[in-house]
C-alpha cells in the first residue's frame, strides 16, 4: 500500500505560513459566490448540483471509516437520517424566529447553520454509539451491526410522532443553496485531506493495514476507530441536514439500506482510501442516471426505457460492484489521489507540493 | 395463557423457517468465512421458480403430494444450480483476496438479484408482490378450546420438513465423509487441500446444498406468507443472518436455536407490543447479544493471528 505522502516543507513558500490555514477558505468563498450567481437561472441544475454535493459529502465521510480505517460500515444512511430529521425538525421549530439585528436572508442562513450543526452533532453522537461496539467487533460483524443500526434508526423514526411517522417531515424551509452545499463539500474534503496526512490519519491507515500490528505498536486502536466513526457520522449528519433543506419532503423511505449501499458503491468505485476517488465516483454516479435518461430519450426507441432508469440503476450498481471486485478490487484509484495517477506533466505543480 | 401458547406456536413456526435459511448462512460461513449476503436473494429466486412451476402445473396438480414434491424439487435443484454458478464465477476467483472483497461482491450479487427481479422486462416478474398459489390448502390442524389456540397444517408441515432437513444436515456434517471433508476445509482449506481433499468441489457442493436449502425454506415462507416479491429475500435473508449470528455463525445447532429465539422474540413483540417495531427489535437483540458475547451464543471468538 502506498502511504499518503507527507507534505514536505517548501524551500520558498508561496504563501506566508500564517495565512496558509485560511487560504483555502479565502479562495473558496468568492468561488462559491460566483458559482451561486452563475447557477441562479436553472432550478434543475441547482437541484442536481445539490444532490451531487450531498453525495460527495456522504462518500468522502464514509471513506474515512471504510477507506482510511478499514472498518466496513454499511449503515451510513442511518447517520444521514439522524442529521436530516434533527436539522429538519430544528428548522421547523425555528421557522418563525428571526434574528432582528440581521437582514432576513442572513438570519435564515444563521439559523440554518445552527440546525445543521445540531443535526451533525446528533449524528456524531450516534456515531459514537455505533463506534463503541466496534471496540469488540471486527470485519463482517461490524458491517452487520452498522446495517442493523441503520435499520433501527429507520424504524425509530417511522414510529416517532414528532418526525411524522411514515409520512415524514414536510414544509422544511428550503434554505440550502448549492453554494451552501458546496461550502460543506469544501469543508469535508479539506478535513479529510488534512486528516489523511496528519499523525492521527497515519494511525487510521495503520489500523486499516493491520489492526493487531497497530495495537502492538502502541496505537490506541479503539480510540481511533471510535473517533473515525464520530467524525464520519458528523459529516453524514450535515449531509442529511442539507438534503432535508432542499428536497420538499423527507421520509423514512429516503434513508433505507439501499441508500447506504449507494454510498458504499461510491466509496468502493472510487477506491477505498482515496478522497478524490470518492468525489469522482460520487459525481459520476449522480450524473449516471441523468446521462442514461437523456441517452435513452435521445435514442427515442422506447420512451418507457428512459422512465425506467431509476429501476435499472440498482441492478447495475450491484453488477458494478461484482465486476469491480473481480477486475479491480482496489477501485479506480486505490488509496492514491488523482494527482498521483495523472501524467507527470499535468501534476508537476502538485508534485512539488505533495 | 392460551394467547401465550398461541404466540409460542407461531413463534416456533416462524423460527423453524428462519432456521433453515440461517443454516445456509452458517454452512457457507463455516467453509469459506464468507457472509453470503446473496443467500436471501437466492432464496427469493427459488421461490419464483417454485411459483412458476406451480403455475405451469395447473390447478389440479397443486394440492397433490406429487405436485408439492415437484414444486420443491424444481426450486431446490434450480437454486442449487444458481448457487453453483455464483460460487464458481463470483466467489471462487476471490478466494485468496481479502475477505472484504468477497463481502462486497456478495452485496453486489444480492442487489443485482433483488433489484433485477423488480424490472418488468422480458420474463422478469416486476416489483409488485404476487399471490403464491396454494400448493398446500390451509386447514386447521389442531384447535384447543373455543379457538383459543389454533395450529395450522402448514405450521406442522413446515415444522416437520424443517426438522427433517436439520437432522439430515446434522448427520451429513458429522456422520459422512463429505461432512468430514467440509469440516476439514472449514478448519484450514489450504492444509485440507494438501491432505488430498478436493477443496473446490467441497466448497461448491456446500454452496449448492445451502442454496437448495434456502429454496426449500423460501417455499415454506411463501406458503406461510402467501405472497412473493423480489424484496422478500433481502429481509428474510437479513433476519436469518441475524439468527445465525445470534447462535454463533458457523455453528449448526446454534443457528437453529438462534432462529427459534429470534422467531419467538419477534412474535412476542408483535403480540404484546407493536408490529412496526419488529425489525428494530430483531437488530437491537442482535447488537445486545454481540455486545455481551461477540461470537454469538454458541460461537467461539477466533483468536487473532499475529
Amino acid at each position: 500500500m502506498q502511504t499518503p505522502a507527507l507534505p514536505l516543507p517548501e524551500s520558498r513558500p508561496l504563501v506566508p505560513p500564517a495565512l496558509r490555514g485560511v487560504l483555502p477558505v479565502l479562495l473558496a468563498v468568492p468561488a462559491l459566490l460566483l458559482f451561486q450567481w452563475a447557477l441562479s437561472g436553472s432550478e434543475f441544475a441547482s437541484y442536481l448540483l445539490s444532490v451531487m454535493g450531498v453525495n460527495i459529502i456522504l462518500a468522502v465521510s464514509l471513506n474515512i471509516v471504510n477507506g482510511m480505517t478499514g472498518q466496513f460500515s454499511i449503515g451510513h444512511a442511518g447517520f444521514m437520517a439522524v442529521g436530516a430529521y434533527i436539522a429538519g425538525y430544528a428548522s421547523l421549530q425555528l421557522k418563525e424566529v428571526a434574528l432582528s439585528f440581521l437582514p432576513v436572508a442572513a438570519s435564515d442562513q444563521v439559523l440554518f447553520t445552527v440546525a445543521l450543526l445540531l443535526g451533525g452533532l446528533a449524528a456524531a453522537a450516534c456515531g459514537f454509539l455505533v463506534g463503541l461496539p466496534s471496540l469488540r467487533l471486527r470485519g463482517d460483524y461490524l458491517a452487520i451491526v452498522t446495517l442493523g443500526f441503520g435499520e433501527i434508526i429507520r424504524v425509530v423514526v417511522q414510529n416517532t410522532d414528532a418526525f411524522g411517522r411514515a409520512l415524514g417531515l414536510s414544509g422544511i424551509p428550503q434554505y440550502a443553496s448549492p453554494s451552501m452545499v458546496f461550502f460543506w463539500v469544501f469543508l469535508v474534503v479539506l478535513a479529510a485531506r488534512r486528516l489523511a496526512s496528519s499523525s492521527h490519519g497515519r494511525s487510521l491507515w495503520s489500523i486499516r493495514e493491520d489492526e493487531v500490528a497497530a495495537e502492538a505498536m502502541g496505537v490506541d486502536t479503539t480510540g481511533y476507530k471510535v473517533r473515525a466513526f464520530v467524525f464520519s457520522s458528523f459529516f453524514a449528519g450535515i449531509a442529511g441536514g442539507l438534503f432535508a433543506h432542499f428536497v420538499p419532503i423527507i421520509n423514512p423511505g429516503s434513508f433505507t439500506f439501499v441508500r447506504s449501499m449507494e454510498i458504499v458503491v461510491m466509496v468502493v468505485l472510487g477506491g477505498l482510501g482515496s478522497t478524490t476517488g470518492a468525489i469522482i465516483a460520487a459525481i459520476f454516479l449522480t450524473l449516471l442516471p441523468e446521462g442514461m435518461r437523456s441517452l435513452f430519450g435521445a435514442l427515442g426507441t422506447e420512451g418507457s426505457l428512459a422512465q425506467r432508469v431509476d429501476q435499472i440503476r440498482m441492478p447495475i450498481y450491484g453488477l458494478l460492484l461484482v465486476v469491480l471486485m473481480l477486475s479491480r478490487p482496489q477501485g479506480l484509484f486505490g488509496t492514491r489521489e488523482i494527482w498521483d495517477v495523472l501524467p507527470k506533466w499535468l501534476s508537476r505543480k502538485r508534485g512539488s507540493q505533495a | 395463557m392460551a394467547q401465550l401458547l398461541q404466540h409460542l406456536i407461531n413463534g416456533l413456526a416462524a423460527g423453524t423457517i428462519y432456521a433453515l435459511v440461517a443454516l445456509g448462512y452458517t454452512m457457507v460461513y463455516g467453509v469459506l468465512k464468507l457472509i453470503n449476503f446473496a443467500h436471501g436473494d437466492v432464496m427469493m429466486v427459488g421461490v419464483y421458480m417454485g411459483y412458476a412451476t406451480a403455475f405451469a402445473m395447473g390447478r389440479e396438480a397443486r394440492g397433490s403430494l406429487l405436485g408439492i414434491a415437484a414444486v420443491f424439487a424444481v426450486a431446490m435443484l434450480g437454486c442449487a444450480l444458481l448457487g453453483f454458478l455464483i460460487e464458481r464465477f463470483a466467489y471462487r476467483p476471490l478466494r485468496e483476496k481479502p475477505r472484504l472483497t468477497a463481502l462486497i461482491t456478495a452485496i453486489g450479487i444480492s442487489f443485482a438479484l433483488s433489484y433485477g427481479f423488480q424490472l418488468d422486462i422480458g420474463f422478469l416478474p416486476g416489483a409488485s408482490p404476487r399471490a403464491f398459489p396454494e400448493i398446500i390448502e390451509p386447514t386447521e390442524w389442531l384447535i384447543i378450546g373455543d379457538r383459543d389456540v389454533v395450529v395450522w397444517n402448514w405450521q406442522v408441515i413446515s415444522f416437520l420438513i424443517a426438522v427433517g432437513l436439520m437432522v439430515g444436515l446434522q448427520y451429513l456434517v458429522f456422520g459422512t465423509r463429505f461432512g468430514q471433508a467440509m469440516r476439514a476445509v472449514s478448519w484450514d482449506h489450504r492444509v485440507a487441500a494438501l491432505m488430498g481433499i478436493p477443496t473446490d468441489r467441497v466448497i461448491a457442493l456446500t454452496f449448492m446444498l445451502s442454496s437448495g436449502l434456502a429454496a426449500g425454506a423460501g417455499l415454506l415462507y411463501a406458503i406461510k406468507d402467501t405472497s412473493v416479491s423480489p424484496l422478500m429475500g433481502l429481509y428474510v435473508g437479513l433476519k436469518a443472518f441475524v439468527a445465525a449470528v445470534i447462535g454463533g455463525i458457523g455453528h449448526v445447532p446454534g443457528a437453529v436455536i438462534g432462529a427459534l429465539v429470534l422467531g419467538l422474540v419477534e412474535e412476542f413483540v408483535v403480540g404484546y407490543a407493536a408490529s412496526s417495531w419488529r425489525d428494530a427489535v430483531a437488530f437491537g437483540f442482535l447488537i445486545l447479544v454481540l455486545l455481551v458475547k461477540p461470537g454469538g451464543l454458541f460461537g467461539r471468538v477466533a483468536a487473532e493471528k499475529v
